[in-house]
């Protein structure tokens, strides 16, 4: 697949808002996500972080305001969705093995089932999860299934990523190992869109920064301008370690 | 107390020299549960499925309804099917009360409450866990039921092998439907219910001896295999 040329981004926001009940957890987010970078999604608890994955992955249909893949004019909500892939914060692993876990989705993107099985093997080769094919899925450990769910990702051969706080479960070496699987993404052209709580990792990953204070945007800028010097008072605190709500 | 163990030992020396008048009719039992559980396992598990992922007014009503129906009584159960199949009922024409076929539509009315009621809450629970990320993969909805109904399998089967246990040991639909006829719709517990009331109690205990194993072997089956999957698939 030729990123470049057939990518369904870029994703433009428009107004988006999401309220439950009257409660508006995340209101008038505008902003526009191009291909091939790095956006990480800062901000403190409850600020709406991975309420915007979920909107923007098609999850939950937004309360206000549009939301518009560039690059998918004709295309169904389900081929659309097939162009995404998401990785949770706690892995959802099918109870069969690892390897079925990969062929299983190459099965609903419709591939020819004589194709799968050398498919799954490599994407989970490429995670070194090759020795592991064939064990069931859910007895692997934390760092194991992360990276399980990376290599399904990848199987898929999505436009885009997107990652709900993936190591904020795991030890430093099994993050290094999903940070490390995140550049074989940004590599092969994929967008990633990453929520984290984990401040350097936001700066080893980062091309540019959205950050996000109780449901709005504050900021939306390249990483090493947001690094620098923040513009709004929240994100200066964010950074400073100030306890901000 | 002399009877009673006499009874015993001519029941054991019937079960062990696997005597055929016995054998004709555990081979009937079995084979009516059986097919009766298939065909609630058939219908019962996309059922139960449906009750879970689906959304229509009077849903709720409808999983009260089925929930409550897992205690139904067997001999009511019994009467509506006599009733239907009967001469004069409304499917009188197919001429199957007294048959063997007629005691298999009251079993599987009796056991399709508990495969559906159990199913759908197993479906519901593993939707609970899965549902995110399958609609993230873009599963379509005929993709997510079989996904649910193959990760859920092994409770599934539990509540299959729940659904035999209550369709081997229940007397009442199938006395009134099978009319517990010699050789033709006599099951171990008609049988039983019938050679208690003759006195002849070798029979009656010898066949109670092999309806316990089997309900033992069926629940040995349901933990043994609860605890291999809890293992090997976490």
């Amino acid at each position: 697949m030729n990123r470049e040329t057939d990518s369904i981004l870029p994703l433009e926001l428009d107004g988006v808002g999401y309220a439950v009940q009257g409660r508006r957890l995340l209101q008038g987010v505008s902003l526009r996500l191009e291909a091939g970078t790095r956006t990480i999604v800062l901000g403190p608890n409850g600020a709406g972080k991975s309420l915007l994955l979920r909107l923007c992955h098609g999850l939950l249909e937004p309360t206000e305001g549009l939301l518009r893949w560039g690059g998918a004019s004709g295309l169904a909500e389900q081929a659309l969705r097939r162009r995404q892939a998401m990785v949770f914060q706690r892995p959802v692993l099918l109870r069969r093995s690892a390897f079925a876990n990969v062929t299983y989705v190459l099965g609903l993107l419709g591939m020819p089932l004589v194709a799968r099985a050398e498919a799954a093997m490599a994407a989970l080769d490429r995670f070194g999860l090759a020795d592991l094919a064939a064990r069931p899925a859910r007895v692997l450990s934390g760092g194991e299934q992360q990276r399980l769910a990376l290599a399904r990702a990848w199987a898929m051969e999505p436009d885009i990523l997107f990652l709900d706080e993936p190591t904020s479960a795991l030890d430093p070496s099994s993050t290094l190992a999903v940070e490390m699987a995140i550049h074989d993404f940004h590599v092969a052209g994929v967008k990633i869109v990453m929520t984290t709580h984990d401040l350097g990792q936001a700066r080893r990953l980062a091309d540019e920064v959205i950050f996000l204070s109780r449901g709005q945007l504050i900021e939306a800028s390249p990483a090493a301008t947001f690094f620098k010097g923040p513009v709004s008072g929240q994100a200066r605190a964010f950074l400073a370690g100030e306890l901000v709500c | 107390m002399l009877d009673l163990a006499a009874a015993l030992s001519s029941a054991m020396a019937l079960v062990t020299s696997l005597d055929p008048q016995m054998l004709v009719i555990v081979r009937l039992s079995v084979l009516v549960s059986g097919s009766a559980v298939l065909l609630a396992a058939v219908i019962g598990l996309p059922l139960g499925a449906l009750l879970a992922l689906s959304d229509f007014p009077g849903r709720g009503a409808l999983v009260v309804a089925i929930n409550a129906c897992m205690g139904l009584p067997p001999v009511v159960v019994g009467l509506v099917v006599y009733l239907l199949l009967s001469r004069a009922g409304p499917l009188g024409e197919f001429g199957l009360l007294f048959t063997p076929s007629a005691m298999v539509a009251a079993q599987t009315v009796l056991v399709l409450p508990i495969v559906a009621a159990l199913s759908r809450q197993v479906v519901a629970d593993l939707w609970e866990e899965y549902g995110e990320q399958l609609r993230s993969l873009g599963a379509s909805r005929p993709a997510v039921v079989a996904t649910l109904l193959w990760d859920g399998r092994f409770s599934l089967l539990t509540a299959i092998l729940a659904g035999f246990g209550r369709a081997s040991a229940e007397v009442g639909a199938v006395m009134i439907v099978g009319g517990n006829i010699n050789g033709v719709t006599r099951t171990m517990t008609t049988a039983i219910a019938l050679e208690t009331s003759k006195g002849d109690l070798a029979l009656a205990l010898g066949l109670g001896i092999i309806l316990i194993g089997l309900v033992t072997a069926v629940n040995a089956a349901v933990f043994l295999l609860g605890h291999v999957a809890r293992r090997r698939m976490g």
